[in-house]
C-alpha cells in the first residue's frame, strides 16, 4: 500500500565515480601537451628509482615513467572506451535484432548467445588477435566483440520483460511498427540496466586491453599504454618497483572509477536497493491526556507512523474495539489504514517507525518491547492474498499449527486435532486431507478460509483482517465473509476489518472508522452508514460515488475530483479541503479535530460547527 | 435491429485440454454497450483476446461489421487495459502517447496538437495534460488517458477489460462517468468486461453472464437485475454485498 520512498540518483558512490572519470578524461586530453616531451626524452639516468625528480623512476632508456604514465592515459582510455562502444553498440543491436525477429529466430539467437557467453571473453579475444595479428586496433575489436554477447543477452531479456507490459501490447494493437516499438517503448525503459552494464564493460575492457598489451599483443612500440608500461616496468620489479607500480596504480584507479559509476547507477536503477534499515519496531511511547477506556478490548491512542525521513504516514489515530465487536476501517489506497492495523500487530515493514500513547490488546501492552509470543497468540491476522501468505513448499498442516506449537508448546498430535476442528468450523471441505496438501492444491477461497482457521487457532481475542476478500470472486467473497462472521459470533472474537469497499464494511461491521490521508476523519455506527447519515463530507462523497445494485442509474455518479495529497505534501489544514465542496478559508488554515456527533459517532470537520452556528442563530 | 458491429458465432477456444470457451455466440449492435460478467476463469478475458486477435479460436467465427476479423482490421477494435499504471509508457508524455495512437508511424505531438487536445477534452482532461508524464496523474486520470488513446483511432468497437478494478472508489466514479458520457455523445460501441455487477449496472445496456466458458444468460440490464433467470446469475446477484447485514441473525445480536 505504501509507495516506495523516492530513489536518490546522486549517491556519494556515483559522484565519486563520475568525478574520477571526469579527471581521467581531462588528463587524457591535456597530458600529451604537458608531459609529451618529457615522456620521450632520452637521458643518461637509466633505471632510477622513485625520487622527487622522477616520481615513478625512469626506464631502461632513462625516460621519466611518471610522464609516460600520464601520456599513456589517452591511448588507454581511447582503446577502452572504443572497446566498450563496440561491445555496447554491437551487443544492443544484436539483442534488439533477436528480439524483433520471429519466435524461431529468437529462440535460436538466444541459445547462440548462451553458448558465446559460456566462453571466457579473454580467450575469445586472444583467438581474434591471433588471427588478425597484434595491434591496438585489433585488440579493441577483439575485446569489443568478446563483450557483445553479454549486452545482447541483457537486451533481449530486458526487452522480453518490457514487451509483456500493457503499454507495449496496446501500442502493437494501435499498429506501431516493431522498430518504432523498440525505439520509443522498449529502449527508453531498459536504458538504466544497460548503462550499468556499459560502466562494467568499461572496467572489464580496461583490464582486458591492459592484459593484451602486457602480453605484447596490444599497443606496439613506439606507442604505449598502461599495460605496456606495466610490462616494461615489471622487468626490474625486485630492484626498482616504482616503474611497475605507477602504471598498475593508474589501472586500478581507472577501474575503480568505472566500478563506482556502475555501482552508483545500479543502486539508483534498482527499486529494491537497500534503504536505511529501521530498528526492529519498538513502539515509542508518547504522552497524551486521553481518558483510558478499561472496558475496551483494544485501545489505540495517539498512534503515528513515520518514515525514516520524518514523513508521517499515519497521524494521531485513536480508537477502541470492544470485546466481540466487528470494527471496519475504510479508506482509499495511501490512507494509512493497513499501516494502522499493522502497527497494532507490530508488523510494520522495516524503515517505518511507530509511536503511540496507548497500544493495548486486552492486558497486553504493545508499546515498548512487548512479548512476541503473546502478541502472536492474542492477535490473529488474515492477509489480503492467501496465495502469498502461505509458504508454497510446505504442507498446510505444519503451517497451520506453527503458532500453536512454537508459542504455546502444544504437542503435534493435539495441534493437528485442533487445526482439523478449526478447518471444519471455517467450512473447509475434507479438513483431514487439506492438512497434508500444499497451498496450491486449494482454491483461493478455500485457502483464505484455511487462513482464517489458522488465525483463530491460538484462540486470539482479536483478528485483524486486511482486505481479506479483495483478491477473491464475489461468490467466494461471500463465503469467506461468512466464515469470518461465524468466528465472531461463535467465539466472540473481535475483528478489525480493513477494506476499501464500503459495501463489504457496511454488511459486516458494527462500527466504522473512516481514514483519509493518514488521519481518522470519522467514526460512526454502521446503521448511520447504511442509512447514509455520515457527517464528514469525505464519507458522504465516498458513499455517493459507490455504484450499487439498487440506486438510480440514469444520472452520473457523483465523483470526487482530484486526489488525496501525498504524505509529504499534506497541508496544515484539513487534508480533504482541496476536494471538498464545503471548504472555506478556515479549512485550509486550521486542522479540524474529531468532535462527537452523536451516540457512537465523531467527525473531524469544521463544517459541523458552522451548521450548529447557523442552527443556533436561526433559533 | 441494425446489423451488429460485432458478431461472435459459436466460438470455441481450447488451451491444451481445457475448453475455455464453449459455443459462445454474442451480437453487439452499433452504439450499444454489452456487459460481460463472470468470475475468474469464466473466460471473459479470453473472449476479449479472441476478438482483438490475441487468441486463436479452435472453431467459430468473429465478424466485425459483417467481415471476419483480420490483422488489418485490428485498429478498428481498441482495448482499454485493466491497469492504468502498466498501460502507459512511463517515459512518454501523455501527448506523445496520444499522438502515437493518432499516427503510429510518425506521430509527433507538434503535428497533432489539435487532435490531442480534442481527445483530452473528450475525457475531461485539460489540454495542458499533453506535456506531462503519466507519473504526474492519479489512477483515474491515467485511465482516462488510456480511454482517450483508444478513441484516437476512431475504432468501431472498444473493449474495456476491468477498467476500474485497479482504482479507488472515488476515482472509479470519474472513469465510469467519462465512459457513460462518451457512449451518449459518440454513440460508442463497447464490450465492457467486469466482475463487479454494480459497476456493470451503471454502464451497460445489455449484460451477458459467462459461467465456465458458456454464456448462461444474455439479456437487457433491467431484466437481469430485476428478474434474473439462470441460477448462477441469481447466485452472483445474491453474493454482492449491498450494505445490508450478511447473515440474518446478526441484526438481533
Amino acid at each position: 500500500m505504501t509507495r516506495p520512498t523516492p530513489r536518490r540518483l546522486w549517491t556519494p558512490t556515483l559522484i565519486a565515480g563520475l568525478a574520477g572519470m571526469a579527471a581521467l578524461i581531462v588528463l587524457a586530453v591535456v597530458a600529451p601537451w604537458i608531459w609529451g616531451d618529457r615522456a620521450d626524452q632520452l637521458t643518461q639516468q637509466v633505471h632510477r628509482s622513485a625520487s622527487g625528480d622522477h616520481w615513478f623512476g625512469t626506464d631502461a632508456l632513462g625516460r621519466d615513467v611518471f610522464a609516460r604514465t600520464m601520456v599513456a592515459t589517452r591511448l588507454t582510455l581511447v582503446t577502452s572506451l572504443g572497446a566498450t562502444a563496440v561491445a555496447a553498440a554491437g551487443g544492443i543491436a544484436l539483442g534488439a535484432a533477436i528480439w524483433v525477429s520471429g519466435p524461431r529466430v529468437r529462440e535460436l539467437g538466444q541459445r547462440l548467445i548462451d553458448v558465446l557467453i559460456s566462453y571466457p571473453s579473454v580467450i575469445f579475444a586472444l583467438v581474434v588477435v591471433a588471427v588478425l595479428g597484434p595491434g591496438p586496433g585489433t585488440s579493441v575489436a577483439a575485446i569489443g566483440l568478446a563483450s557483445c554477447p553479454a549486452f545482447a543477452r541483457l537486451t533481449t531479456n530486458l526487452a522480453a520483460s518490457i514487451a509483456g507490459r500493457d503499454f507495449v501490447s496496446t501500442a502493437r494493437l494501435l499498429g506501431v511498427s516493431p522498430l518504432r516499438l523498440l525505439r520509443r517503448h522498449i529502449l527508453p525503459n531498459i536504458a538504466e540496466p544497460l548503462l550499468v552494464l556499459v560502466s562494467v564493460a568499461f572496467t572489464v575492457s580496461l583490464k582486458a586491453l591492459s592484459g593484451l598489451s602486457f602480453l605484447g599483443l596490444g599497443a606496439q612500440p613506439p606507442s604505449y599504454d598502461w599495460g605496456r608500461l606495466l610490462s616494461t616496468g615489471l622487468e626490474g620489479l625486485y630492484t626498482n618497483p616504482a616503474p611497475a607500480l605507477g602504471p598498475a596504480a593508474a589501472i586500478v584507479l581507472a577501474g575503480l572509477a568505472g566500478g563506482l559509476v556502475g555501482d552508483g547507477l545500479a543502486a539508483a536503477a534498482n527499486p529494491a536497493a537497500p534503504r536505511p534499515r529501521g530498528r526492529r519496531a519498538k513502539i515509542e511511547s508518547v504522552l497524551t491526556s486521553r481518558a483510558p477506556a478499561p472496558e475496551a478490548l483494544v485501545e489505540v491512542g495517539g498512534l503515528s507512523v513515520r518514515r525514516a525521513d520524518g514523513t508521517r504516514l499515519v497521524e494521531d489515530v485513536s480508537f477502541q474495539i470492544r470485546p466481540g465487536e466487528i470494527v471496519g476501517l475504510v479508506g482509499e489506497s495511501g490512507s494509512g489504514k493497513s499501516l494502522t492495523a499493522m502497527a497494532l500487530a507490530r508488523l510494520l515493514p522495516e524503515g517505518l517507525e511507530p509511536e503511540a500513547a496507548t497500544l493495548r490488546v486486552d492486558d497486553l501492552d504493545l508499546t515498548g518491547a512487548a512479548d512476541r509470543a503473546r502478541t502472536a497468540t492474542e492477535i490473529g491476522i488474515v492477509y489480503q492474498d492467501p496465495s502469498a501468505s502461505f509458504n508454497p513448499t510446505l504442507r498446510l498442516g505444519g503451517q497451520l499449527t506453527e503458532a500453536l506449537r512454537v508459542h504455546q508448546g502444544v504437542r503435534r498430535g493435539e495441534a493437528n486435532r485442533r487445526a482439523i476442528q478449526r478447518l471444519k468450523a471455517a467450512r473447509v471441505s475434507l479438513p483431514e486431507r487439506r492438512m497434508r496438501q500444499h497451498p496450491h492444491e486449494l482454491s483461493g477461497g478455500m485457502r483464505q478460509r484455511a487462513m482464517i482457521a489458522s488465525a483463530l487457532l491460538t484462540g486470539p481475542r482479536l483478528i485483524i483482517a486486511d482486505e481479506p476478500t479483495t483478491a477473491l470472486d464475489v461468490t467466494v467473497q461471500a463465503e469467506v465473509l461468512r466464515s469470518l462472521q461465524a468466528a465472531n459470533s461463535g467465539e466472540g472474537t473481535a475483528i478489525l476489518l480493513i477494506s476499501h469497499d464500503v459495501a463489504v464494511i457496511s454488511s459486516m461491521c458494527d462500527r466504522v472508522l473512516v481514514m483519509y490521508a493518514g488521519r481518522l476523519v470519522e467514526e460512526l455506527p454502521v446503521a448511520d452508514l447504511r442509512a447514509g447519515n455520515a457527517r464528514h463530507p469525505y464519507t458522504r462523497a465516498l458513499l455517493a460515488a459507490t455504484p450499487t445494485l439498487h440506486g438510480p442509474v440514469d444520472e452520473p455518479l457523483p465523483a470526487i475530483h482530484g486526489r488525496p495529497p501525498q504524505p509529504a505534501e499534506r497541508p496544515s489544514g484539513c487534508a480533504f479541503a482541496p476536494r471538498c465542496p464545503l471548504a472555506r478559508e478556515q479549512c485550509r488554515e486550521e486542522r479540524p479535530v474529531l468532535l462527537k456527533t452523536g451516540p457512537g459517532g465523531a467527525a473531524a470537520c469544521h463544517a459541523l460547527a458552522w451548521s450548529a452556528e447557523t442552527a443556533g442563530s436561526t433559533q | 435491429m441494425t446489423e451488429p458491429i460485432l458478431s461472435v458465432q459459436r466460438l470455441n477456444v481450447v488451451f491444451g485440454r481445457q475448453h475455455v470457451l464453449r459455443d459462445v455466440s454474442v451480437d453487439l449492435p452499433a452504439g450499444r454497450t454489452l456487459g460481460l460478467v463472470g468470475e475468474s476463469g469464466s473466460g471473459k478475458s479470453t473472449l476479449a483476446k479472441a476478438v482483438v486477435g490475441l487468441v486463436r479460436p479452435a472453431s467459430g467465427r468473429i465478424l466485425l461489421d459483417g467481415h471476419d476479423v483480420s490483422p488489418k482490421a485490428r485498429r478498428r477494435v481498441q482495448m482499454i487495459p485493466q491497469d492504468p499504471y502498466a498501460s502507459l509508457n512511463p517515459r512518454m508524455t501523455v501527448g506523445q502517447a496520444l499522438a502515437e495512437a493518432v499516427d503510429p508511424r510518425r506521430g509527433s505531438v507538434r503535428e497533432h496538437r489539435q487532435r490531442v487536445g480534442e481527445l483530452l477534452g473528450m475525457v475531461a482532461l485539460d489540454a495542458s495534460a499533453a506535456d506531462r508524464y503519466p507519473s504526474e496523474f492519479s489512477g483515474g486520470q491515467r485511465q482516462r488517458v488510456a480511454i482517450a488513446r483508444a478513441l484516437a483511432v476512431k475504432p468501431d468497437l472498444i473493449i474495456a477489460d476491468e477498467v476500474t478494478s485497479a482504482l479507488d472508489t472515488s476515482v472509479q466514479a470519474e472513469v465510469l462517468n467519462v465512459l457513460r458520457s462518451l457512449r451518449a455523445e459518440l454513440s460508442l460501441t463497447m464490450l465492457f468486461i467486469s466482475h463487479d455487477l454494480a459497476v456493470v449496472r451503471h454502464v451497460c445496456d445489455r449484460v451477458a453472464v459467462l459461467y465456465r466458458g458458456e454464456i448462461v444468460e444474455n439479456t437487457s440490464r433491467e431484466r437481469l437485475f430485476a428478474r434474473p433467470e439462470h441460477d448462477y446469475t441469481r447466485l452472483l446477484l445474491d453474493s454482492v454485498p449491498d450494505g445490508r447485514p450478511f447473515v440474518a441473525d446478526r441484526t438481533d445480536r
